[in-house]
């Protein structure tokens, strides 16, 4: 069975809980204590039908509020696949939730109210789903129960979302009408719009190809943990363990070292079920190579025909997370990027983005909480990366505020500074 | 050569990059062993990750004093199977140094007491990074967790400012006396749990399969006689059962099963209507929020 990851999103009334409910109610993921218990607190609420939605509002303080705060993980699987959900909240001051989970999806999911139309909240999320490069998008334009199930009213969103998604780099999108409060085309195409000729969105997420989204073509892997034991049966034995990050490795394989630049040859990899001829992302494997270099956590394994860019100046997006300070330059930070963590320096602040017009405020001295900016940052040691966009595992990192340890930012590197 | 991975295979390596990131960063990983299904798959995880090094952490086992005694068993040859150090931490001697109090009523809970327990024990040993098996799907309150759980000097839990967690980038840093909660199989559902038993041959305590054993109904609830006493009107009988989940065996129950091998147990969870925790626990029956109120005070 395949997994696939998606982020969902919409504004507060979209239906996105409701929807969420619906996969996991109608893919049978819900238990009968779970909708007992949902039913009871309908009843309570003075709902007229059972609340799908609170079935997927966790905390105490959300069921009070009627709100989501924070990323959820939801989990339900077909035949054909399983499934991992981040359900992240819509509310403007949450896009730091949104980038969250999408900074591991596959897909994105987000919901249009169908009366309501292409707002504000729905572009800033196409836009973070992009930036974030998740390589699908699934628009799904719900509530069609409320328009008659009109292709009109379908049709004038999509038009209006292909002009806004024209500004943006969308591999693949989707449009799909649906009703969650009914289960239009959520799990069964519909009746009630034979003027649809796509896939439910169940279908579409069990079918949709995932397989080449993978990076397989840079060879990373870099170098987590060293495993030496102190064993006399494994006397000279050194073993480097971490996660393929992109590209693949073969035993025989000649790799380059980074940052030393020694070259040597893999000689056996293990993974989890034993010895391995090859490995590939995201396998978590142990690799020996002919020459014993000191080599340490925080290198990077590649090909010398085929390597990283190393560089202490970086250009890269930010997100910026913490209401408790701001992004600014001059100001240091922890930078963790890989398995190497180091201190940088914001050297400038370059812009900072509208998410809803894409404009860039060029004057604007600090990000505050939830804003996005582009920055040239400098590291006390070379970092070595991809650009984002080729590769999301080695193109991304955090910032850690050195005081108080809280995790303050994302970024998304362009490449390095000139 | 193709390059397609199963779902299980990324869940395995998942939890093996969260667990050498542990021990990577911190200086003193425990990991917490119940003796039920997800903390051996966790052991098992964990010893393909260091393999073939020993473990490079000690496993620690919270004793309620009320344990079943077929976990017990289990427990107590884990050292051999896994060739590493277990400490036990008891419940009992908590009561006795007078640190809790034992609840009143015929069936006093322990499953309160054992926070302070675990608290006590995180402390003098210095243990800064605890592992679990808590997955997200077993409970509401836990659908939030992260990977890396943020616990104060009080080891609480705040779910209002945990750290965000992004890609594979966790955030570990902490102050001296503050700790995490690690969480390698958060992503992981009940039915993946036995998929990877199976898939793994991984030796369970016996009560997870099918066997006869005489129980009575409370709360719609089958609970184990031998455990806990009844009441008058509380009729004895012998059925088929087995554990869905293991639990102090006071608070326990059983659902009925004729399920005596993983693939039996498999079809039954894929046709079964009820959750695990609302099948058998007791304690999380309470309220809506009784998970989320142990957890903030530091639950597992």
């Amino acid at each position: 069975m395949e997994l696939l990851r998606f982020a969902t999103a919409g504004s507060v009334d979209d239906g996105k809980s409701t929807l969420i409910g619906r996969l996991l109610f109608d893919s049978k993921s819900v238990f009968e204590d779970q909708i007992e218990a949902v039913e009871k607190t309908s009843e309570q609420m003075g709902a007229d039908y059972t609340n799908l939605a609170l079935l997927t509002d966790g905390l105490r303080a959300e069921r009070e509020q009627g709100i989501t705060i924070d990323v959820a993980y939801r989990y339900f699987a077909t035949p054909k696949r399983k499934f991992i959900v981040a359900d992240t909240p819509g509310h403007t001051q949450y896009t730091r939730n949104m980038v969250t989970g999408a900074s591991t999806a596959d897909l994105a999911l987000i919901l249009v109210d169908v009366r309501k139309g292409i707002t504000e909240q729905t572009k800033r999320h196409a836009f973070i789903s992009t930036l974030l490069g998740i390589p699908h998008l699934v628009l799904c334009i719900n509530k069609m129960d409320l328009v008659g199930y009109e292709k009109e009213a379908f049709d004038r969103i999509r038009s209006d979302f292909a002009d806004f998604a024209a500004k943006l780099q969308i591999h693949d999108l989707a449009i799909i009408p649906i009703s969650a409060l009914h289960g239009d085309n959520v799990v069964n195409r519909s009746l009630n719009m034979n003027w649809y000729g796509g896939a439910s969105l169940l279908h579409h997420l069990e079918e949709v190809h995932i397989g080449s989204d993978r990076n397989l073509i840079d060879p990373r892997f870099p170098i987590q943990y060293i495993l030496r034991p102190q064993r006399d049966d494994y006397h000279d034995y050194r073993g480097y363990a971490g996660t393929v990050a992109s590209g693949s490795f073969r035993v025989g394989d000649e790799v380059l070292i980074l940052p030393s630049g020694f070259s040597s040859t893999i000689i056996e990899i293990n993974g989890p079920q034993g010895s391995l001829q090859e490995a590939y992302p995201p396998l978590s494997v142990a690799m020996r190579f002919s020459e014993e270099y000191d080599v340490s956590r925080g290198d990077m394994i590649c090909r010398s025909g085929n390597q990283p860019k190393v560089a202490q100046g970086i250009d890269a997006m930010i997100c910026w997370f913490t209401p408790d300070s701001f992004l600014e330059s001059k100001r240091k930070l922890l930078l963790k990027h890989s398995t190497n963590p180091t201190r940088c320096l914001v050297d400038d602040l370059v812009y900072r983005l509208d998410i809803n017009t894409l404009h860039r405020e060029e004057s604007v001295e600090r990000l505050t909480m939830n804003e996005i900016g582009r920055v040239k940052l400098r590291t006390m040691k070379p970092l070595m990366f991809d650009a984002y966009k080729d590769n999301r595992s080695t193109g991304a990192f955090i910032l850690i505020d050195e005081d108080t340890n809280d995790t303050v930012g994302a970024g998304m590197i362009l490449g390095p500074t000139d | 050569m193709n390059y397609e991975i199963t779902h299980l295979d990324v869940l395995e390596s998942e939890a093996i990059y969260v667990m050498r990131e542990v021990v990577a960063e911190f200086e003193r990983p425990v990991l917490l062993c119940s003796g039920g299904k997800d903390s051996l798959v966790l052991l098992h995880i964990a010893k393909k990750a260091f393999s073939p090094c020993k473990l490079p952490f000690p496993i620690m086992h919270i004793d309620t004093g009320l344990n079943f005694p077929e976990v017990i068993d289990s427990r107590n040859q884990l050292e051999k199977i896994f060739d590493c150090r277990l400490l036990v931490a008891s419940v009992q001697e908590s009561i006795d140094k007078g640190r809790v109090k034992e609840e009143d009523g015929p069936t006093p809970s322990r499953n309160k007491l054992q926070i302070v327990t675990l608290l006590d024990a995180i402390k003098e040993n210095r243990f800064d990074a605890v592992f679990g098996g808590a997955r997200r799907d077993e409970e509401k309150s836990r659908a939030k967790e992260r990977f890396f759980s943020f616990r104060d000097e009080f080891g609480q839990w705040n779910p209002k400012a945990q750290r965000p967690e992004l890609w594979s980038l966790y955030n570990g840093r902490h102050r001296q006396g503050e700790h995490f909660r690690i969480f390698p199989i958060s992503n992981w559902t009940e039915l993946d749990v036995w998929r990877y038993v199976g898939k793994e041959n991984i030796t369970l305590p016996s009560i997870y399969y099918a066997h006869e054993r005489k129980v009575f109904e409370r709360d719609g609830m089958l609970l184990a006689a031998e455990h806990v006493q009844s009441s008058p009107e509380e009729e004895i009988f012998s059925a088929m059962v087995r554990y869905r989940t293991l639990g102090d065996a006071n608070i326990t129950g059983a659902v009925l099963s004729a399920a005596t091998n993983i693939g039996e147990i498999i079809n039954e969870i894929v046709s079964t209507r009820l959750t695990e925790r609302g099948a058998t626990r007791a304690d999380d029956r309470v309220s809506d929020a009784a998970m989320e109120d142990r957890k903030v005070e530091g639950y597992f």
